[in-house]
């Protein structure tokens, strides 16, 4: 069976890759094109560890075909952090010691990403129930929801929140 | 996952010819959010994917006339965010929204959640309460027919060999309408209905019931619309002497089976329960658009 030609656009930079059908786009990112950061935990969508932004949406990418990045903009937990400059949500999950074994955290941080993306004063219910989907076995959540909510001050320029440098 | 062909056709007609054309099982592809599931446990083992979303008509929501037309593969993500479809239908967007997590929700679509034909899929209820029907297409041309007529058993839809639906039509409400949908699960988020109950209603100016539907899921093989349920509540305020009839209309109608989640007794005390609150909402909402 013949690989399909996939042009797509991950992280902002033009990217073209082979795959075949029944290749999840987890397994391309991590397989083909060696963007490790997103895991895998359960396969099946329940855990949120794969999780990408897909034109502007958090999806689990264990649950998207490779094929299906035609033309479409991916975003990666490679692609959050600016340079060296680390996303808001990324200084304040190491400020706040938001994370243990580490697994969830690519997941965690996009799907935060996505969230402060479209609403940059979330609250503490609404960001529990948009992290629903990001299972975590270690920090039993509650440092995990104060970072993203420092992170959504942060971004809002509020006095008195900030970055540690 | 085995090996499989994939395709994404740009029309509806396109997608029909592919179907017809597949020599083995072919299956559509809308969010995958649970086709994909099945491909990697190897419940299923299609030898071709056919990828709706690149089919304008199948994407999005549509206002023609007195409807509401709903695209088959658009994600529960555009439902929530539409806000004239939210205003006219709360309930549907209720049962969207609890449709798995904010990553479900940006691929899984109701055409999807119907067709997987779960008796507790949670947008059905809504939708079923809404008198919405549902065009198909396949090899012998288009058709429409009322949703409730898709699912017939657990797995089983009565779509033929080459069929899917193609978008949904969802007549648009009426002065005093309005709709409430709720499911119990044994925890807060992200789990399968215990029960699903929708309640969609028409007061007139007086606040009395003029029409009705009251649909339950998770309490036998399909989705079931109870019409003893919903004649308890028209002609009536929603009084204690309604709700207790509803409430045991409601019970009456269930044929749950018992599982982890609940047993037999347990789903049918709660499916009275949740009719009773699902009515309390969807009165309110009504009376609210006087």
């Amino acid at each position: 069976m013949s690989k399909h030609h996939v042009t797509t656009n991950i992280n902002g930079e033009p990217v073209e890759f082979l795959c075949e059908a029944q290749q999840t786009m987890l397994d391309v990112l991590r397989d083909e094109l060696h963007l490790t950061g997103s895991k895998e935990g359960c396969g099946s969508g329940d855990c949120g560890a794969c999780s990408v932004i897909l034109d502007g949406k958090v999806v689990c990418s264990c649950l998207m075909l490779g094929v299906e990045a035609e033309g479409r903009k991916v975003i990666t937990i490679e692609g959050i952090a600016q340079g060296d400059k680390l996303h808001p949500v990324q200084q304040k999950f190491l400020e706040h010691a938001a994370l243990q074994c580490g697994f969830c955290t690519p997941g965690l941080i996009v799907a935060a990403k996505a969230l402060l993306d479209e609403n940059l004063n979330p609250t503490e219910e609404e960001t529990r129930y948009w992290l629903a989907g990001n299972l975590c076995r270690c920090t039993g959540y509650d440092k995990v929801i104060r970072a993203v909510l420092d992170a959504a001050a942060v971004m809002r320029g509020e006095p008195g929140a900030s970055v540690s440098t | 996952m085995p090996r499989v062909s994939y395709t994404a056709p740009a029309t509806v007609d396109e997608a029909v010819k592919a179907l017809a054309g597949a020599a083995g099982l072919a299956k559509v592809l809308s969010g995958g959010t649970d086709l994909l599931v099945q491909l990697k446990s190897g419940r299923l083992a299609p030898e071709l994917i056919v990828d709706m979303k690149r089919i304008p008509e199948m994407i999005g929501i549509r206002e023609e006339g007195e409807f509401f037309v709903i695209g088959a593969a658009t994600p529960g993500v555009m439902l929530s965010a539409h806000e004239r479809l939210e205003h006219a239908f709360p309930g549907i967007v209720e049962g969207v929204d609890l449709i798995g997590s904010t990553q479900i929700q940006g691929r899984a679509s109701i055409a999807g959640n119907l067709c997987n034909a779960s008796p507790a899929a949670d947008s059905v209820p809504p939708v079923i309460a809404a008198r919405a029907t549902a065009v198909i297409a396949g090899p012998n041309g288009r058709r429409e027919v009322a949703v409730e007529a898709i699912v017939i058993g657990p797995g089983r839809t009565s779509l033929a060999k080459g069929e899917f639906v193609v978008e949904f039509k969802v007549p648009k409400p009426k002065p005093r309408q309005c709709d409430a949908y709720l499911r119990f699960i044994p925890r807060t988020e992200m789990d399968i209905a215990v029960v699903g109950c929708a309640v969609n209603v028409t007061l007139d100016a007086g606040g009395t019931c003029i029409d009705a539907r009251v649909v339950l899921g998770a309490v036998a093989p399909t989705q079931l619309i109870v019409d003893e349920a919903a004649q308890a509540l028209i002609g009536h305020k929603l009084d204690a002497d309604t709700l207790a009839k509803l409430d045991l209309a409601a019970q009456r109608a269930c044929k749950p089976i018992t599982d982890k989640r609940g047993t037999i007794e347990y789903r049918i005390k709660i499916a009275g329960v949740l009719a009773r609150r699902a009515a309390a909402i969807a009165f309110e909402r009504a009376a609210a658009r006087a």
